[in-house]
């Protein structure tokens, strides 16, 4: 990342081959442990079950979700104005289908607690993709105030 | 793809990849809106009213349509893309790509959506019910499905056409980012297809 952010201004930058942190992979491991805690709680429903490895997943998943909340933080040259274009509308896409989601868990009757980890596991889900999709679009934008390739 | 590609790269730096002009690159298809706010709006009246046979429709229709056109571009798109000219690929991914970015989670939150109210009703979510392990497959497919295609496809579809609207777009960029997003949804296809034998032996246990 270093490279990055000691690149000469005003050479061009090879947007397809720089070397970017690994915010995608890491974002889909945070999604793929939220995914896990859901199937548990989905699979023992109506039964009440322990929290415990679901909240053990969300933790996990919220610790992902700061770690690239740190290595986009760290990015110098980076197209930012894109990055929060694309990921501040897909916020509001999933904020919507979020609240779908989470409308169908209330008028389900989910048990509160259930419905708390749920609902954080939802608003974890929920950033981790507008900061992928804004991560993927922006990592091949010229950074602002270069000249376009 | 690699022939195309290699074309790109070995051309002087000073000529654009694309010479022909382009048509105007859309990111999402504002007239296709309201078709997906009245899908979402319908879903929404069938989950509270418990239209049964709406949620039956909704999760039939959606999961069709949603394996039907993964497996398409997969398996058929996917290899004809791959020996277009980069023009012709850039050509064709605008006129096709921004209508991915509406259909795919417009079907997806249908499909889901209505097949978790569905199986609620009919007990199916029950731990007790007898085919519970099939369902718990399923969840885990279709947990593997939304990564992939949260993580991998849908921000590949949405790059390349941020990458589309650049005055001389990359064509290595493009032709790496279309490989992603049509194995992806050959991928999701695929398992897809898993998903419906598994549907169809709980709607026939």
């Amino acid at each position: 990342m270093s490279d990055i952010a000691a690149h000469a201004p005003g050479k061009q930058l090879d947007l397809v081959h720089r070397p970017m942190p690994p915010v995608g992979g890491i974002g889909m491991a945070s999604m793929a442990l939220i995914v896990a805690g859901g199937i548990y709680l989905a699979a023992n429903l109506p039964h009440r079950v322990s929290l415990a490895p679901a909240v053990g997943l969300l933790v996990a998943a919220v610790v992902l979700l700061g770690v690239n909340v740190v290595l986009l933080s760290r990015l110098r040259e980076f197209a930012w104005n894109r990055f929060f274009m694309v990921a501040g509308r897909m916020l509001l896409a999933y904020i919507v289908i979020a609240g779908m989601i989470e409308y169908v868990f209330v008028y389900d009757h989910t048990p509160g607690r259930v419905l708390v980890v749920m609902s954080l596991m939802l608003a974890t889900f929920a950033i981790d993709i507008p900061m992928i999709l804004g991560f993927t679009v922006a990592r091949y934008q010229e950074p602002h105030g270069r000249a376009s390739a | 793809m690699a022939d195309v590609v290699q074309g790109v790269v070995s051309a002087p730096p000073s000529s654009p990849p694309v010479a022909a002009p382009r048509p105007t690159v859309t990111i999402v298809p504002t007239r296709g809106l309201p078709i997906v706010a009245a899908v979402v709006i319908l879903l929404i009246v069938s989950i509270h009213g418990n239209w049964l046979w709406a949620l039956d429709f909704f999760h039939v229709a959606g999961g069709a349509l949603w394996t039907a056109i993964d497996l398409f571009v997969g398996l058929i798109i996917g290899p004809i893309i791959g020996r277009l000219s980069i023009p012709a690929r850039m050509e064709f991914s605008i006129r096709f790509m921004p209508k991915m970015v509406l259909l795919m989670p417009t079907l997806v939150t249908m499909t889901l959506g209505s097949g978790w109210q569905l199986a609620r009703h009919l007990g199916n979510l029950n731990a007790g019910f007898a085919q519970h392990g099939w369902l718990v497959a399923s969840y885990i497919i279709v947990g593997v499905m939304a990564v992939i295609a949260l993580g991998l496809l849908e921000p590949a579809n949405i790059a390349v056409l941020f990458e589309l609207r650049k005055e001389h777009p990359n064509g290595e960029l493009i032709g790496k980012l279309m490989k992603r997003f049509v194995y992806t949804a050959g991928i999701t296809g695929m398992m897809q297809v898993a998903t419906i034998v598994i549907m169809t032996k709980l709607t026939t246990a």
